[in-house]
């Protein structure tokens, strides 16, 4: 019973949540024309979301790459159709890995600082005293870190999946002995442009990049001033980005196919 | 300041990064790499049907890609599809009495245009147009005919 | 940069800097201020005490507009607060200074680029004049020297210094600050109150003080506002006030732990949240 009402509240917050975020964006949007003035603000955002981001994303994107070009190979090699082990790396990777990888390394990563930096700046009054200087805190604080996070979410997309190929590479060809020619034809003449670099790993990168951005600006903004509700609030980070990534991947991929 | 322009630099080479993998991405990984091949050539054939060719499919000659499939447009009057090629000008020796037929790589793959040489000592020019062709085989067809023919068991319980 | 300043005579209120009436707030149920009248009284420093949780913060975030109040009027320099369009805030804010009870320095920046940030946000000042003002600043709260130090290097009663400097950077007409000498050793604290008086006599900067520390009060304010209540329960010069006999004077400047303030939170009755007597 007791169990029954704690997951009655779990979905009613986290339906709250959902609807407090969605009504944030609004304001964020608002401040947009605002924050261009703050340009160098955006800049070091990028810097701090992105390239900060970098060494996690190349290190995973190879490992990711590796790994499933050793199990496509032995699985393809049942069919004898281990020459598309390039073409079933670079799909797979460009419609789904890359993307969703990505986007849960960002949160992991960036989404977190991205929360507990303003979840610290509001509970030491950070936030108000620019409030009191007559600095909109949205402006400054909050909506360059999401403009950050929209434009190298894409990015960081492309590295990973280049990495992911590379990775591929490394194992299919040096290591189990694909033909150098075969692996990179085959997966040209099955991989397209649009279809897939353009909708797997910039579309899916900018709509994750967009919804974990704005969890994580939202629940930092959001967080009630003390350590605890930092902490609190980091979690729900991770947790809500990872679901919202998810979920929304299968929403794209059903809408892409 | 200083301190300012070095995550102005950071973040300058971070994006440079991105659009780099993602050209690589884009043109090193994709049928791209196909389509990019310099100079080519067009050729024109008329097919009676295309089955599923596509824009960009790969044009073969002895199971090498040597161009690709530029544009489909259905002819008004004859009523059938004008298929124009457009050839690597590397290849730029194929007989003008080869002929092209749209085939299939595998039993359900993907439809290609396959060019047979011919004999004739001249070549294809640009604007040329392969006189000799072949339609794509459709699957349905081919099942139709086996079923009414091929099948021994509807012979035998015909006959009594 | 001193146009920012109105001049003193342009207020149509006469003496009062900041003019209250009637004011009301209620947050979720409970009733904060409840029709309070206040006047703070320009050039003058004005300590307001009272209880924990009588909304002395809450007074002083109304007065900035940061958040606002259910009824009643709140005037600063004969501009009605609650009125004002966000733009307007803003003009009004850049004339406030406002002390936070932790300071509230920006951690990305240095001591130097926090008394710059206001500078720089509002004003195309060149750098080297930008500079001239910082260094100014930094040097009436004898902090010229830690100009390159971070946040966290810094102790609390630097800290709040600091922020003193960032504060006054816009040469404000008013400076509001909340509880300054919280948590601050003896020595930190008489430099914060030296600085708090030279401010306010050589500049003329109307000073609100949001304070518990009685006899640092005494050494500074003109005059003493105690709030219980929502309401104004007495008000004075500070020597005196503690003498004048009301219930509320006398518990809080006395230091009694029942009166007016009760010891106990209310509650029911307390036998009978026992269940006894309830037995038979």
């Amino acid at each position: 019973m007791n169990a029954r009402v704690k997951r009655r509240n779990l979905v009613v917050e986290g339906l709250a949540q959902i609807g407090d975020a969605g009504l944030f964006l609004p304001t964020l949007l608002a401040a947009m024309p605002r924050s261009l003035r703050y340009f160098r603000e955006i800049v070091r955002q990028i810097w701090f979301t992105g390239a900060m981001s970098l060494i996690i994303i190349m290190t995973c994107g190879l490992f990711v790459g590796m790994v499933l070009a050793l199990q496509l190979y032995h699985v393809l090699e049942i069919f004898g159709g281990t020459a598309s082990t390039g073409t079933v790396v670079a799909l797979s990777v460009y419609r789904e890995l890359g993307p969703v990888v990505t986007a849960l390394l960002f949160a992991g990563r960036a989404g977190t600082s991205i929360t507990a930096e303003i979840g610290l700046m509001r509970a030491t009054d950070q936030l108000s005293a620019m409030e009191m200087m007559a600095v909109d805190p949205v402006a400054y604080v909050v909506t360059p870190r999401f403009i950050a996070g929209i434009i190298a979410m894409p990015l960081l997309c492309c590295v990973f999946s280049a990495m992911a190929i590379f990775g591929g590479h490394l194992v299919g060809v040096t290591w189990l002995g694909i033909d150098n020619g075969t692996f990179w034809s085959n997966m040209t003449s099955n991989v397209e442009v649009w279809k897939d670099v353009i909708d797997g790993v910039i579309w899916k990168g900018l709509a994750f990049g967009t919804v974990v951005t704005l969890i994580s600006v939202h629940q930092g903004y959001t967080t009630p001033p003390t350590s605890e509700g930092v902490a609190y609030a980091t979690t729900r980070t991770v947790v809500a980005s990872s679901i919202a990534i998810l979920a929304l991947d299968f929403v794209l991929t059903a809408f892409m196919m | 300041m200083t301190q300012r322009r070095s995550y102005a630099v950071g973040t300058g080479l971070f994006i440079v990064l991105g659009f780099a993998a993602l050209a690589y991405l884009a043109t090193q990984t994709t049928s791209l790499v196909n389509v990019r091949h310099g100079d080519s050539y067009t050729l024109k054939a008329r097919f009676t049907n295309i089955g599923q060719l596509k824009d960009r499919a790969p044009v073969k000659l002895a199971g090498v890609r040597i161009g690709s499939v530029q544009s489909i447009q259905l002819e008004p009057q004859k009523l059938d599809a004008l298929v124009t090629l457009s050839i690597d000008k590397r290849f730029n020796q194929i007989p003008e009495d080869s002929s092209a037929s749209v085939l299939t790589s595998g039993l359900l793959g993907d439809q290609y245009i396959g060019i047979q040489p011919g004999g004739s000592p001249d070549s294809f020019k640009n604007g040329d147009e392969v006189i000799l062709t072949q339609s794509a085989v459709q699957l349905e067809d081919l099942i139709g005919k086996f079923l009414v023919n091929g099948s021994p068991g509807d012979k035998d319980k015909k006959k009594p | 940069m001193t146009d920012a300043i109105a001049s003193p005579d342009s207020a149509p209120t006469g003496d009062a800097l900041v003019r209250v009436r009637g004011l009301t707030t209620r947050f979720s149920g409970r009733t904060v201020f409840d029709g309070l009248d206040l006047d703070i009284p320009r050039g003058k420093i004005t300590a307001i005490m009272g209880p924990s949780g009588t909304g002395k913060t809450t007074l002083l975030k109304h007065i900035t507009g940061q958040t606002p109040a259910d009824a009643g009027e709140l005037l600063v320099d004969g501009e009605d607060v609650a009125k004002l369009s966000r733009e307007g805030l803003f003009k009004l804010r850049e004339r406030v200074g406002y002390l936070f009870q932790n300071s509230a320095l920006l951690t990305d920046f240095d001591v130097f680029e926090n008394v710059a940030f206001p500078l720089r946000q509002h004003t195309r000042l060149p750098e080297e004049l930008i500079r001239d003002i910082v260094l100014n600043k930094l040097q009436a709260v004898g902090l010229r020297g830690a100009s390159r130090l971070m946040p966290s290097e810094l102790s609390g009663g630097m800290a709040r210094r600091v922020a003193l400097a960032r504060a006054i950077v816009f040469d404000p007409m008013l400076i509001l600050y909340d509880e300054p000498f919280v948590g601050l050793d003896p020595i930190a604290l008489n430099q914060v109150l030296k600085l708090i008086r030279t401010l306010n006599e050589t500049l003329g900067i109307t000073s609100v003080l949001v304070a518990h520390e009685l006899a640092a009060i005494q050494q500074i304010a003109d005059r003493v506002v105690l709030i219980a209540n929502g309401k104004v329960v007495a008000s004075g010069d500070p020597k005196e006030i503690a003498n004048d006999g009301s219930p509320w004077t006398r518990q809080f400047f006395g230091g009694e732990p029942d009166g007016p303030v009760p010891f106990h939170y209310p509650a029911g009755d307390y036998a009978a949240e026992l269940g006894l007597g309830e037995t038979a």
